[in-house]
């Protein structure tokens, strides 16, 4: 009997405890992912799609700004010190007058007898832009002062948040529902279960694929703010960066929230091809969100409903703070509202976890795995 | 010594254990056996904690399990499978780490164990990629890389081809042999006749019968006889306190009475046949174990 009893007490090997179990849990999904190919290559093309939009806007919007116009040395000095103008000198009127004829310039800026002393010539139609430049305009003070309400670019951005929070939490929840049902299919899982508890085994596939998502909005955050800075739309970049920090925030909570939804909706079921129809209805939850933010940005009350319901918050408030329609303590109470759903669904998807996980064979009943 | 006391489990309304209680000595190759369904599988899970009972104990050496006396165990599911595109040494080390060995240890141990069982070579290729001999091997180096005291495989033998039944043949006798408690289920009865020392007989998730394989033996059969004459052998019959079983010619086979009527009875039946002429074969016949198991579940 002693030979059975002389490791229990001193030289037995520390059992992992909950934290280190679920840490080389964590560990094994991020060096398995991370160790695919299409992975590294999907977020590598998804990083470049991102800066290119960033910079191919940047330029469209830079290029549109500086009316070229010719000058003379008579009108020189109305040009000069006008702001955002593009000034090319030209020598006599006619060849001032065949630059704007060939397109080289906008308008040629002649001396003649007006009461300004000087006309702008161009080619088919007048030149707003440039008309509104080298006018005086009087000074405007509104009653009612509007917020940035430009329509199309928080459409952009309403549409950005969701299709990040969309792909990100498919893609990584479907990776955890994958590797759930990959364990549950290979059998492993019993080895597993008999060393570390099913809740440390549930908690470490979450982190190691929150991890992974979190470093990848990170970098899709980092990408964006270089992007906005670098191509100068600096003042873009003050609008959003406050959003783009709750973004960040509030994903951390509503990831984990999916991720422990994907995990328990998949052990349900032993089979890989199961997979995608039992963790349909988690898939249609993160859908709907993404749905309603494409359709009904510039709806208040609808943005404002979304922001409170735990799958949409993510998405629904920093787009809401972005337009100035959320109060400060908005946020908070949004994200106190989150972090306790996702409290509560942890706690109902590990026991489904536990449950589930040695049932092989036929779909298990959400109804059966709860009870237990 | 590994107890199992009054273990009961139900699934919904079926209940698949009903007060199991064994116990496993140190040293003991202990063979599990039962027909499907009959509750091995459920009372392995629960000695390893991977499936709580309803009621009862596990104990070793008296004291109840815990997880941490769990991680000495080495655990042999009887549904197999590891990591497919893991590579074989990357995953026992794995595995290694979860048992709480230290990364060094667990490499350590991972090297030694691929070497031993021939699959030094393969260390760093993935499990699909391996023959399935090679795999059940690996299987075998992740029941046993923390260097388990306590071995509890569940139908170790099934599916395993010639070469690797006779690995974890000797991978069991050596824990046992070095005062593991070894306990392990299988419906090959020759396997669990030829290796085990202990017996424990279960069907419709009770006990039916646990010990030494010698006194189930003694216990649950008539002391059996067969006798080849040279001559018609149909004589056998008449001798006082003898039951004939099979009669073929000269060949005959015959129980008798425990105890040393039953002794005397036989050899009787031995001198009058030494006395008619001359005896081809005389033997003592002892019940196979699969003859004592159908008596017992019976």
């Amino acid at each position: 009997m002693s030979a059975t009893t002389h490791r229990r007490a001193d030289a037995r090997p520390a059992l992992p405890g909950l934290v280190k179990g679920t840490w080389l849990v964590a560990q094994r999904e991020l060096t398995m992912r991370l160790r695919s190919k299409s992975f590294l290559i999907s977020t590598a093309v998804l990083l470049l799609a991102i800066l290119a939009s960033i910079i191919v806007g940047g330029i469209l919007s830079s290029t549109s700004s500086a009316p070229k116009v010719a000058a003379v040395a008579g009108t020189a000095s109305v040009v000069e010190g006008v702001q955002g103008l593009d000034v090319t000198e030209a020598a006599s009127a006619d060849e001032a007058e065949s630059l704007v004829r060939d397109g080289t310039v906008e308008a040629a800026v002649l001396p003649a007898d007006t009461e300004l002393g000087y006309e702008l010539v161009a080619l088919d139609e007048a030149p707003g832009t440039l008309v509104s430049l080298l006018s005086v305009a009087p000074p405007v003070q509104l009653l009612e002062p509007g917020d940035s309400d430009d329509g199309f670019l928080s459409y952009l951005i309403g549409i950005a948040f969701g299709v990040v929070f969309f792909m990100s939490a498919v893609t990584f929840g479907s990776t955890i529902a994958q590797s759930v049902v990959e364990e549950k299919q290979t059998r492993v899982v019993e080895i597993l279960l008999s060393t570390i508890s099913a809740r440390e085994l549930m908690a470490g596939k979450v982190v190691g694929n929150s991890i992974l998502a979190f470093g990848q909005i990170a970098l899709i955050a980092a990408m964006s703010v270089l992007g906005l800075s670098v191509t100068g739309q600096s003042a873009l970049l003050g609008l959003l960066g406050p959003a783009i920090a709750w973004f960040i925030v509030f994903f951390v909570f509503g990831f984990v929230l999916i991720a422990a939804l994907y995990a328990a909706t998949a052990a349900l079921v032993s089979r890989q091809e199961e997979v995608a129809s039992v963790t349909s209805p988690v898939t249609t939850l993160v859908m709907i969100p993404y749905f309603l933010v494409i359709f009904f940005n510039s709806n208040e009350t609808i943005m404002a409903i979304m922001s409170y319901v735990p799958f949409s918050a993510p998405i629904g408030m920093p787009l809401r703070l972005f337009l100035g329609d959320a109060a400060w303590w908005e946020p908070l109470v949004s994200l106190a509202v989150l972090a306790a759903t996702t409290v509560v669904i942890i706690g109902i998807g590990s026991r489904i976890y536990s449950n589930s996980l040695l049932r092989t064979g036929a779909r298990i009943k959400l109804r059966d795995a709860l009870k237990g | 010594m590994l107890e199992v006391d009054d273990i009961s489990r139900s699934f919904g309304s079926r209940r698949v254990l009903d007060g199991v209680s064994f116990t496993v000595g140190a040293g003991r190759m202990t063979g599990f056996v039962g027909g499907n369904g009959a509750g091995k599988t459920t009372t392995m899970r629960i000695i390893l904690g991977v499936l709580s009972s309803d009621s009862g104990t596990v104990a070793l050496d008296g004291t109840r399990l815990t997880p941490a006396d769990r991680a000495l165990f080495g655990y042999m599911p009887e549904e197999r499978g590891l990591y497919p595109k893991m590579k074989v040494a990357e995953q026992i080390v794995y595995l290694g780490r979860l048992h709480g060995m230290t990364p060094q240890a667990a490499k350590r141990s991972t090297d030694d164990l691929l070497e031993r069982l021939g699959l030094g070579e393969r260390a760093n290729e993935t499990v699909e990629s391996l023959s399935l001999g090679n795999q059940q091997r690996a299987q075998i180096a992740a029941a046993l890389v923390h260097d388990p005291e306590v071995l509890v495989l569940d139908e170790p033998f099934s599916g395993l081809d010639p070469m690797a039944v006779e690995t974890v043949q000797a991978v069991l006798t050596e824990h046992a042999a070095g005062g593991a408690p070894v306990l392990f289920s299988s419906h090959q009865l020759d396997i669990v006749e030829r290796l085990c020392d202990d017996l424990v007989v279960i069907a419709g998730g009770t006990i039916r019968a646990a010990g030494s394989r010698e006194s189930l033996r003694a216990e649950h059969s008539e002391p059996r006889y067969e006798i080849e004459l040279t001559a018609d052998a149909g004589w056998v019959r008449e001798v006082d306190g003898v039951r004939v079983v099979d009669l073929d010619g000269n060949y005959a086979q015959f129980e008798v009475d425990r105890g040393d009527e039953g002794l005397a009875a036989a050899q009787a039946v031995l001198t009058r046949a030494l006395a008619s002429g001359p005896v081809a074969r005389f033997t003592p016949l002892h019940p196979t174990l699969a003859q004592i198991f159908k008596e017992v579940v019976a």
